[in-house]
């Protein structure tokens, strides 16, 4: 794997070259993404095959969650993810000035993100659906309580990202950690593009 | 904004409305219960988004050619799994 690029001796800010490859972000970050995205690939699977046990359960089950939750959380996060790539594509250009309000823009819909979830949490504990009712809000509330645990990881780097868009200059090290913390970022948007049709609409 | 302007103006902005749009599609899948392959299309469409995610947000189309490779089996490996077992399990 060539890890070249990321020690460009640049001290302002890190002009990476396109017409290499490159790891974006620190090297490290990657064992850490696959790792997680290996953990959710099986419980994706546990899902399915809890659910091939009582079908008939998981469907009837399945529609008592509001999709609409899950649809409007979906746009949240690709947005979110969008509004990384414009951080990370200006401090990349040595622009920092753009990068904080983005991620600031980034971090409001991770919080939104948060409030709906706590919302449907909420009506879905008042009508009496907890993780005790059956195997699926069993697994409903597992995965997408580890998938928040993960967002929640996520606010910190965006918090860190922050701070580090609001320095005149990143050195290659930073600017490998905040591009790092990025795809740290798209990986919670990644896992919940598979969690949201697998919970909500595949049945 | 002026440093904005051109990075709006890239594919990722097109993946972004594309992601949003394909987001859509499969909701409203989801809203006609019931047939398997409706059930598989939704899989799909969600495979195909995180790896539009995974070359163009996590900008895996420029890195090296083993870590790029990785993603592409795992998307590959967990669709054909999930779709195997949603089928046969």
């Amino acid at each position: 794997m060539s890890l070249t690029l990321l020690d460009a001796p640049t001290a302002s800010a890190p002009e990476l070259s396109r017409r290499h490859h490159r790891v974006p972000g620190e090297t490290g970050i990657w064992v850490f993404i696959f790792g997680d995205m290996l953990v959710f690939a099986i419980t994706f699977a546990s899902y399915l095959y809890y659910r091939g046990k009582n079908v008939a359960l998981f469907n009837a089950s399945q529609h008592l969650l509001n999709p609409d939750f899950g649809l409007v959380n979906t746009l949240l996060l690709l947005t979110s993810s969008l509004f990384v790539v414009l951080a990370v594509g200006t401090v990349r250009r040595g622009v920092h000035q753009p990068a904080p309000p983005l991620i600031l823009g980034a971090f409001g819909c991770g919080l939104a993100f948060s409030v709906l979830k706590i919302i449907e949490y909420s009506s879905k504990v008042d009508a009496g659906l907890t993780p005790q009712t059956n195997n699926f809000f069993m697994l409903y509330y597992v995965l997408t309580g580890l998938h928040w645990f993960h967002l929640a990881i996520g606010l910190g780097a965006l918090t860190y990202m922050f701070f580090s868009a609001r320095r005149p200059a990143l050195d290659t090290k930073q600017f490998g950690w905040f591009e790092g913390f990025g795809c740290y970022w798209h990986m919670v948007d990644l896992l919940w593009i598979v969690l949201f049709p697998l919970l909500y609409l595949v049945n | 904004m002026t440093v904005l302007a051109p990075l709006l103006r890239t594919r990722t902005t097109a993946v972004w409305l594309l992601l949003m749009a394909a987001t859509l599609l499969s909701w409203s899948l989801g809203l006609s219960h019931g047939r398997p392959l409706t059930a598989l299309s939704i899989l799909v469409i969600a495979f195909v988004k995180i790896r539009f995610i995974g070359r163009y947000f996590m900008e895996l189309r420029e890195s090296p050619p083993a870590l790029r490779t990785m993603f592409e089996i795992y998307c590959a490996a967990v669709l054909l799994t999930l779709s195997a077992m949603y089928l046969f399990v």
